[in-house]
């Protein structure tokens, strides 16, 4: 598979006469991981929303690879298919687990809500395949029918994530998907999120203001500012050999221990 | 001199109000199991004590018509007292208890018994029409689902009781589809009721008056209650059948009888249970010559 599962083509979004993101260009093939990062404001969370339909762009493109294997542009089409997408083929996992599960349902309808959505009417099979994303995120399966609540930060988010793979997404956006956690929790959970992509040979845009996240999960990199990308390239090119000056004073900023 | 029908227009709201709601009733009779909003009025009594039921009923309202009000299936609690008596006062149109003989009923959390026909109107009362609502909060997003036909979070609900309790534990207030598409509350009935919805050769009509918004199901419509593959939908059972008529196919309310546990189970319907004991039937606590004995009670 050569061909690009997502092609993104001048892409700008404007808040009135302020730029949120602005010309931003890049094809994303299939299991490649692409990272964005940059400071606080420099519009990265707006590229991504735009990217998964949420924001209309001023203009620009994003077209996207369906299964039937063309190319469609997601802003043109329509909203049941737009939504449609985000619940089988797409997959959003957000910082806070609280914004992306139902806090008032146990972890196993947390998991079943998208096959349920997607016709499934049997509650033993719903159950199974809920217990069987438990185990694969690394959770205890006794805890299915426990409320999310009850869960720790780094359960809760490793729960988020089994709730959003469970229709075998293609393509997942992740909006800073450590931020919060501990280091140790934060290690396990990178671990985690590198084993699916592999296994499961998920495509990635993943959005982080932290290095070392970037470096661990992500094959190519986008370093934004001021809402426009000012080097993009692989990962490690970028991390070892900064060429724009931003780059640079991003990198050296990195604390040493 | 002024009399009390001078003072009130028929049946209480203005004319423009009814045409307003007639309008409001038509759509929904058009799009089964569609919520349309409408310009819900100020009712004397507050909400929460059937303001939509009673608007809906307002405005459809003839002279000719006769007139049944329930509350849990009884006729003669406070909430179908009063609203019975305020139709009395404001229509002059007359009232009556007995099922058959209503060509309207508006209703509180029941179906009569009885079966209903095709000249008659059942108007429910209903607290929350939106069935997503406590599931997802915001109006803008249930509409969409609606829209977008997206009910799997009403399964989610469904799913949570069968973790949590072993079964489906919704017993009351039990989503329903109306005819193949929209998901629907059929206000708080007990699922007892439920299928009597379906295919219902009576009009189906059920306003909220705080949230305002009205709904139809029209006559012989597919009412669907939903479940699981390997939890099929099923309605309420009782051990014992009625105490005073001996009904055991009806639903039954529990009624405790003294501080030591005493407890005797008797019809909700409480005409169709004073019909029965009338026909001669008699259940365990009502010897058969005392057959007919709550009526005189309420006579007296």
């Amino acid at each position: 598979m050569d061909e690009p599962i997502m092609a993104v083509e001048g892409l700008t979004v404007k808040y009135g006469s302020h730029i949120g993101c602005k010309e931003v260009c890049f094809d994303l093939y299939p299991g490649e991981v692409l990272g964005i990062v940059g400071e606080s404001g420099s519009g990265k969370t707006t590229l991504l929303n735009a990217l998964h339909g949420r924001l209309e762009p001023s203009h620009g493109t994003v077209k996207y690879r369906t299964r039937m294997g063309g190319m469609d542009d997601i802003h043109a089409m329509g909203e049941p298919q737009r939504r449609l997408l985000m619940r089988t083929d797409w997959a959003y996992v957000h910082q806070n687990p609280r914004d992306g599960l139902r806090m008032a349902v146990s972890a196993g309808a947390n998991i079943g809500e998208r096959l349920m959505g997607v016709g499934w009417r049997h509650y033993g099979r719903i159950r199974d395949n809920a217990v069987g994303w438990l185990e694969d995120v690394e959770i205890d399966t006794e805890r299915v029918d426990d409320s999310p609540a009850t869960f720790s930060g780094g359960m809760q988010q490793r729960l988020q994530i089994a709730r959003n793979l469970v229709t075998n997404p293609r393509l997942v956006f992740m909006d800073e998907p450590t931020g919060g956690l501990d280091v140790s929790v934060q290690a396990r959970l990178l671990d985690l999120i590198r084993t699916l992509v592999a296994e499961k040979g998920l495509s990635v845009v993943i959005v982080t203001h932290d290095l070392a996240v970037a470096r661990l999960l992500s094959h190519r990199l986008m370093v934004m500012k001021s809402g426009e990308v000012v080097e993009q390239g692989l990962t490690d090119q970028i991390l070892d050999d900064p060429q724009h000056p931003y780059s640079q004073l991003l990198v050296s900023s990195i604390l040493q221990i | 001199m002024t009399t009390e029908n001078d003072i009130y227009n028929f049946a209480y709201l203005d004319e423009q109000t009814k045409k307003m709601i007639r309008r409001a009733i038509f759509k929904a009779i058009a799009i089964p199991g569609y919520q349309v909003p409408f310009a819900s009025r100020e009712m004397p009594m507050p909400y929460g004590w059937g303001t939509g039921g009673i608007q809906v009923t307002a405005t459809i309202l003839c002279p000719s018509d006769r007139l049944k009000v329930i509350d849990q299936g009884s006729d003669d609690t406070t909430n179908a007292v009063s609203i019975r008596r305020f139709f009395a006062k404001t229509a002059n149109v007359e009232t009556t208890t007995k099922t058959e003989q209503a060509t309207i009923i508006q209703t509180r959390h029941r179906i009569p018994e009885t079966a209903l026909r095709e000249d008659q109107t059942l108007v429910y009362q209903v607290p929350i029409p939106e069935p997503l609502r406590f599931l997802e909060p915001r109006e803008v997003e249930t509409r969409k689902m609606h829209a977008l036909e997206e009910y799997g979070l009403m399964h989610v609900k469904l799913y949570e009781d069968i973790s949590r309790h072993g079964a489906i534990a919704t017993t009351y207030a039990y989503p329903t589809q109306v005819n193949g598409r929209y998901m629907t509350d059929p206000s708080p009935i007990p699922k007892f009721d439920n299928p009597k919805m379906d295919q219902m050769p009576a009009l189906q009509l059920f306003g909220a008056g705080r949230e305002k918004r009205i709904y139809a199901i029209p006559p012989y419509t597919d009412v669907r209650s939903l479940d699981f593959e390997d939890h099929p939908f099923e309605v309420q059972q009782w051990e014992s059948a009625c105490a005073l008529c001996g009904d055991d196919q009806s639903f039954l309310d529990e009624v405790i009888l003294d501080d030591r546990g005493e407890r005797m189970f008797v019809c909700s319907d409480s005409h169709h249970c004073q019909t029965r004991q009338e026909q001669g039937f008699h259940g365990s606590q009502m010897p058969e010559n005392h057959a007919g004995g709550l009526q005189e009670k309420h006579d007296g």
